[in-house]
């Protein structure tokens, strides 16, 4: 995508800027804070109520894991992702990020050395290893990969903080409302997720399901990730004993859980762990991940209306950074030629502000 | 020109839609794959209303022909639904049918497979039965209606590549009319030229190109070795001996001396 020169224009608009964000969930929530801490007065609409119950970032895992995501993502994910990593340590300095593991059974031995070779970032674990670090799995597996430097979030946790942050610094919350961003005044930032298909229509949904169970038999430390030629799965620990199972990959944009996809989930992690299979069920649910073709994240720009979306299953990975290089580029006219994408100029108020 | 259906096809290499990591890298494996034919798996809760579509058209942007899968299906029931589905998604009675009979391997249920090819056909598709290298199986296939057959070279997955040649061989020199596809199990470039070199028509594959480190160069390379192996096979083959044949005999070495160096 050539830059345009008209980019440039931005660095000269008065600022503070009042800027409306539409969507707070994990993208948009992190645009409200960069602009918040840029000094711009920021709004911020949300269409469901303040615990997103039907939106994405509900049911996702909320990893933080560049660098196993290395396997199937363009290098634009291992470099939003690491950056990302840096500011959530920011903005959550009380949290430790243990790093992730990754195992294979014996028999799928073949798929565990292409992760391996696939990823950077790791260290080799014999049995011992991962007996060290995740108790629960000793004598189950003889060979482990620890992603050191990853982490992971409770995002029904995280976002409800990352609120109260965002209170603080004087952010106007207004959830329950639902908003059309060309409806809006000034500077807008679409994060509306798969509901911006009418003004991105390559976006398209993906589905991803997942179980979340309860067990007192079983305790994880860190995201521990099962390779298996058709059933990869992760498990992830959560607070009061709760693990989320996640998570399925289907081209559709039904969003209803399918007994198959509940029954290969499950199987997985008793796979994982037998003790699984005495977990209680807690909620099994699917969101919509919202992807471009190429599965990289776009900032699209129309006029004073710029769209962020795209970041398919790397919402917590991704959200910070891009908030990041949002905000610099509406604030300070800089631009990461990466993901800053001039878009068609739909619904443009002045014409002017027209792209060229 | 191969014709599978009536359909001439350009390319011997035909191959799968899933596993990749995005759709953009998808699109340009095909390309690079030449292939004219691509399958694509249908699960029966992505069917219906607008629910993949937009991977659907992504598919269709290639401009290669469809030819929609039942994979994961178990039994005949439900293979006969998802083909019903897919024909009515993509508007093709081409059908590649896949009968599962065991879960660890895979493997096709070809007493399933059989029963479902001969509804199908009698329903107007045109059947694609992905089945193993057994003669009489092919066999009854093709007394079903079956104008062409995929046996497999291996497991789906398992990169093993042609694991059984001798009855491959036998099963392409006992129905040389047939066009037959070598499905499933291949998972370098060389296993597809020896498909070819075997006198298979073509052959189809996915995981090996999908899940290589850089799919859009294995792609290609499969390309290569499917027009290698075909040309290969159009050649003419030296046939294997059991000992050596040297190209220029060596005079003056008296023949006992050679009968025990």
């Amino acid at each position: 995508m050539a830059p345009s020169k008209t980019y440039s224009d931005n660095s000269k608009r008065p600022t503070p800027e009042a800027i409306s964000i539409v969507g707070a969930s994990v993208a948009g929530t992190w645009q409200a804070l960069a602009f918040a801490q840029a000094g711009c007065p920021v709004t911020l609409y949300e269409r469901h109520s303040g615990d997103l119950v039907g939106a994405t970032s509900y049911w996702a895992g909320g990893m933080l894991a560049p660098d196993c995501e290395a396997e199937v993502s363009e290098p634009l994910v291992a470099r939003l992702g690491h950056r990302s990593l840096a500011l959530w340590r920011d903005a959550l300095p009380g949290t430790r990020f243990e790093g992730s593991l990754v195992v294979a059974h014996t028999r799928d031995r073949a798929d565990f050395e292409r992760f391996a070779r696939l990823t950077p970032g790791h260290a080799r674990l014999d049995a011992a290893g991962v007996a060290a670090l995740e108790p629960a799995l000793a004598g189950r597996f003889r060979d482990g990969l620890f992603y050191a430097a990853e982490g992971h979030v409770e995002p029904r946790r995280v976002l409800p903080m990352l609120y109260r942050r965002l209170a603080e610094l004087g952010v106007v919350l207004r959830f329950g409302e639902e908003v059309a961003p060309h409806e809006l005044p000034g500077t807008v930032i679409d994060c509306r997720g798969l509901a911006a298909q009418d003004a991105l229509p390559e976006l398209r949904g993906v589905k991803g399901e997942v179980v979340i169970v309860e067990s007192r038999d079983v305790t994880f430390t860190r995201p521990v990730r099962l390779l298996h030629p058709r059933w990869p799965l992760y498990v992830i620990p959560r607070e009061d004993g709760r693990f989320l199972i996640g998570a399925t990959s289907i081209e559709s944009e039904d969003d209803r859980v399918s007994v198959r996809s509940a029954l290969e989930l499950m199987t997985a992690a008793y796979a994982l762990h037998p003790a699984f299979g005495e977990a209680r069920i807690v909620e099994i649910g699917a969101g919509l991940r919202p992807a471009f073709p190429d599965h990289a994240p776009r900032v699209t720009v129309e006029g004073r209306i710029l769209r962020v979306n795209g970041l398919y299953r790397h919402g917590f990975l991704l959200a910070p950074a891009l908030a990041e290089l949002t905000a610099a580029f509406v604030v300070d006219g800089q631009q990461d030629d990466e993901v800053i994408h001039a878009g068609a100029p739909a619904h443009r108020r002045a014409p002017e502000e027209v792209l060229s | 020109m191969l014709t599978f259906y009536g359909q001439e096809v350009a390319s011997r290499l035909l191959i799968g839609t899933a596993l990749y990591p995005s759709p953009t890298i998808m699109q340009q494996a095909i390309k690079a794959s030449g292939a004219a034919i691509v399958t694509v798996s249908l699960r029966r809760e992505a069917a219906g209303g607008k629910a993949g579509d937009a991977f659907w058209s992504l598919i269709r942007d290639t401009g290669a022909r469809v030819l929609p899968n039942t994979a994961g299906c178990r039994t005949v029931r439900e293979a006969v639904t998802t083909a019903e589905l897919a024909r009515e998604l993509f508007g093709t009675p081409w059908i590649k049918l896949e009968v599962i009979g065991d879960d660890e391997t895979l493997q096709p249920d070809v007493v399933g497979l059989v029963e479902a090819a001969a509804l199908l056909t009698r329903e107007g598709f045109n059947v694609f039965p992905y089945c193993t290298e057994d003669l009489t199986v092919a066999g009854r296939l093709i007394d079903a209606g079956c104008e062409v057959v995929m046996p497999w070279a291996a497991p789906i997955g398992s990169a093993k590549g042609i694991v059984n040649p001798a009855p491959l061989a036998l099963l392409r020199a006992r129905f040389p009319d047939v066009p037959m596809v070598i499905d499933a199990g291949l998972g370098a470039p060389s296993h597809a030229a020896h498909a070819l070199e075997l006198g298979y028509d073509a052959v189809l594959l996915n995981t090996a190109i999908a899940k290589a480190g850089d799919p859009v160069a294995m792609a290609e390379a499969f390309r290569l070795a499917a027009e290698a192996g075909r040309t290969a096979y159009e050649a003419g083959l030296m046939a294997p001996r059991d000992f050596a044949s040297p190209s220029t005999p060596v005079v003056g070495t008296p023949f006992w001396h050679a009968a025990t160096s």
